[in-house]
């Protein structure tokens, strides 16, 4: 083999060891970034104002739009599994799998996703313009631990909030389904109600709770570590916030099909 | 007291500081000048444990930065930043009052709004700022609400990042007048960073020039301008031509 072709696949090769390393740096600043914002949660001084303002911005203003891609989702879902269901004439299974694949899988998911969308780049935005204008440097200057201060009440609001959002986001999802299925679809509304709630089981409500918990804390977390470690100016925050986003909805999915595979 | 010896920092191939000595005595007021560039705010910022050195030792009132309680080692320390640095969620007054609205000591509202409307008058601005956002007021009332953050917990040291930045010559003016007042006043040892030659003589009561990463010299405000150093020289003088190259 001549030295040209060997340089090339040297430099291939080294190329993708530093694919790799990159890869495996930035996972482990990460999980660093991450036991250090989950410790500050338990340790004193801790910021209650802060925390209340995070449950209100992530969780309150949230509600609207899970509720509205729930509502639909329902909706389209009654619809479609109706469908599918005449071809085995089993129609009747609209409520309740309806009510089982939004409690345990399209509720969270989508409400995470959505959540992803809005929190994450809003926490990455803010957090991201903060470390450009310096005001990160601002609050150590002033004896104040930002990881404690901005990350973890933004992670422990999260965590704590997405559950409620998605039962809610849950309830309104079966709510679609009711709507289409008795108006559209021709259930009767009081046997629509029984399936759904005869075939339900509290372990359904359980685990896609359980998810929700753990989207919300991926939505903060990586909102808080894309805009934490944000690069200088308009670009790196826009950056920083498309990384928080995308990044945020992968992990989403990836630890979606984990957590699935833990409760099937 | 800070003592700064053999202080190195790099970014990748990128030297910014290597080798920097300084020392400023309590109470004294130090100007640290330099080209863009040049790693002036990168030395702020490693005294206050911001950025860790590479290597050499620094030493406030003979504490290390990043040794012991870094809490009670930044109570001793205000720091008015280049951009303002307020917080933008934040009204004025608990901009300024942050620091005595948080930890063990901290003030009740009441009390630290009186210690906010106290300092922003002494910079000069009136009390029907203290509820206004940061966002509603000009760059050089932005400057000064910095100054009366910095000045609020009535800190031992003080830094100044670039202070007259961005203001009108007039603007400049007051905020220098207010710098070495608020020193003066308050007995407080400061470092200003500045490119303004205007605030060097306002403000310092020594000079430090920092140039390709090394301090090139330092001595006494009175003796700059025969200081014979052909780098300092041309800086003072804003030439073109000299020994520093115009083009970094």
């Amino acid at each position: 083999m001549s030295n040209s072709v060997i340089q090339v696949i040297d430099g291939f090769l080294a190329n993708i060891g530093r694919t790799v390393l990159a890869l495996f740096e930035s996972i482990g600043q990460l999980v660093i970034f991450a036991a250090l914002a989950v410790s500050h949660i338990f340790r004193p001084p801790f910021y209650l104002g802060s925390f209340g303002r995070q449950l209100m911005h992530i969780g309150f203003f949230s509600l609207p739009v899970v509720g509205l891609t729930a509502l639909f989702t329902g909706g389209a879902l009654a619809l479609q599994i109706y469908s599918g269901g005449a071809r085995f004439s089993a129609e009747a299974v609209v409520p309740s799998v309806v009510a089982i694949a939004m409690v345990r899988e399209l509720g969270p998911v989508l409400g995470g996703l959505m959540v992803a969308g809005r929190v994450s780049a809003s926490i990455a935005a803010e957090l991201g313009t903060m470390r450009v204008t310096e005001q990160i440097d601002a609050l150590t200057t002033l004896s104040t631990n930002p990881m404690k201060y901005l990350v973890a009440p933004r992670l422990l609001a999260a965590t704590l909030v997405m559950p409620i959002l998605v039962f809610i986001g849950d309830t309104i999802g079966i709510m679609g389904g009711f709507l289409v299925g008795t108006n559209r679809l021709g259930f009767n509304g009081a046997t629509y109600l029984q399936n759904t709630w005869n075939f339900l089981e509290a372990d359904d409500i359980i685990s896609g709770l359980i998810k929700a918990a753990v989207f919300g804390f991926i939505v903060a977390l990586l909102g808080c570590y894309n805009g934490y470690h944000s690069g200088r100016g308009a670009m790196g925050v826009g950056r920083a916030t498309t990384n928080a986003v995308v990044s945020a909805s992968v992990l989403i999915l990836a630890s979606n099909y984990i957590l699935t595979e833990m409760f099937f | 007291m800070i003592s700064i010896k053999n202080l190195h920092k790099s970014f990748g191939d990128n030297v910014v500081l290597s080798g920097v000595n300084v020392h400023v005595s309590a109470g004294h007021s130090l100007v640290v000048i330099g080209g863009s560039g040049t790693g002036k705010s990168v030395l702020l910022k490693c005294i206050l444990g911001l950025i860790t050195p590479d290597s050499g030792t620094i030493e406030v009132n003979g504490i290390n930065p990043n040794s012991g309680n870094r809490e009670a080692f930044l109570d001793q320390f205000g720091m008015l930043f280049q951009g303002g640095a307020l917080f933008d969620s934040l009204p004025v007054w608990q901009n300024v009052s942050f620091r005595l609205l948080q930890g063990k000591h901290r003030l009740s509202k009441d009390d630290a709004r009186d210690i906010a409307v106290e300092k922003l008058r002494r910079v000069g601005l009136k009390a029907s700022v203290a509820d206004q956002l940061p966002a509603e007021l000009s760059g050089g009332m932005q400057k000064r609400v910095g100054l009366a953050r910095a000045i609020a917990a009535e800190p031992e040291i003080i830094f100044f990042d670039e202070p007259t930045t961005g203001l009108d010559p007039i603007m400049s003016g007051v905020i220098n007048e207010l710098v070495r007042e608020i020193v003066v006043e308050m007995g407080a040892t400061a470092i200003t960073i500045t490119h303004d030659m205007s605030s060097v003589r306002a403000i310092a009561d020594e000079v430090a020039m920092i140039h390709e990463g090394v301090v090139q010299w330092t001595g006494p405000i009175g003796n700059i301008d025969s200081s014979g150093d052909p780098y300092l020289d041309q800086f003072i003088n804003a030439r073109p031509h000299g020994p520093i190259e115009s083009v970094r």
